[in-house]
């Protein structure tokens, strides 16, 4: 018998009712900004992320995977997805930013299972969350992850 | 922090490479700021026990630190519209920490929209640990 991620493939193109409000505060813009090393002042000083245009201080590139993996769980904790987490590795990301996520924001978030493929005993899952903002496109962010097969592999 | 702009931007233009420091703290930061405190990034006797040389970084950690220092370039984290990449190997952090290396080279650049497609390359102990990372920056 040969053992597989035991991944769904019937998942592929199943898109979940938005979840959310997902609320951005300056606080935690901040907290990510110094992870990542970023010094830019747009994301502590509302003062110069006023000047520069924005409502309020704006978050880091990246930001969006912390709320675009809350809504992945809804698909990853499906019992009948068939993705165990203990053998996910993460193999691809890439964002569309619409404009940037700002303090104060509350998005929503909306998840689509792109595709599934099997390959070598092993599943890559590409799904793709759109956060918005009252109804505004705010961020696409497109996550590969790798689930990686059982112990016969 | 200074807007680039298009006009003393060219095809071939270099940015970094930059080093940037990586230790056991940077990744208990980014696991509180990001919520992922999956313990491959934290507990070493974890980490060996699932087969890993010793703790690694979050991927989304060192693309999250090439994104700081392309969106510094640019001159500001707004100017970053579209950035992707493939994790194709761990970087390594040992208890007495390690450092990556970011780099960038200008690939396109289009007149019209003012923006640039900016390919990444990002390296620990030598080795490449992100594929095909690209940045599109909105310049002035």
């Amino acid at each position: 018998m040969t053992e597989t991620s035991g991944v769904n493939a019937d998942f592929v193109g199943r898109t979940y009712p938005s979840s959310g409000p997902y609320a951005v505060s300056a606080a935690e813009i901040a907290a990510f900004a110094d992870a990542v090393g970023s010094d830019d002042p747009l994301h502590r000083d509302p003062e110069a992320a006023r000047a520069a245009g924005y409502a309020d201080v704006i978050a880091p590139p990246t930001f969006a995977v912390t709320i675009a993996q809350q809504c992945d769980r809804v698909y990853v904790m499906d019992p009948d997805a068939g993705v165990d987490y203990s053998r996910v590795v993460h193999g691809e990301q890439r964002f569309v930013h619409h404009r940037p996520i700002t303090a104060g924001d509350e998005l929503a978030g909306e998840l689509t299972v792109d595709s599934i493929r099997m390959a070598g005993g092993h599943a890559m899952i590409t799904t793709r969350t759109e956060l918005s903002a009252a109804g505004e496109p705010v961020c696409t962010s497109t996550s590969t992850i790798v689930v990686r097969g059982g112990e016969d592999q | 922090m200074t807007a680039r702009t298009a006009a003393e931007t060219a095809v071939g233009d270099t940015l970094g490479p930059v080093t940037v420091p990586v230790g056991r703290e940077t990744l208990v930061s980014y696991a509180n700021a990001s919520g992922d405190q999956n313990p491959i990034h934290q507990d070493e006797q974890f980490a060996r026990s699932v087969g890993l040389p010793d703790v690694i970084a979050h991927g989304m950690w060192t693309m999250g630190a090439a994104g700081s220092v392309v969106s510094g370039w640019a001159g500001g984290a707004g100017r970053v519209v579209e950035f992707g990449t493939r994790f194709t190997k761990p970087v390594v952090v040992p208890a007495a920490g390690v450092e990556i290396e970011v780099g960038g080279v200008v690939k396109a650049l289009d007149a019209d929209t003012g923006r640039a497609t900016v390919e990444m390359t990002v390296t620990a102990e030598g080795a490449k640990v992100l594929g095909r990372c690209v940045a599109v920056v909105q310049l002035d």
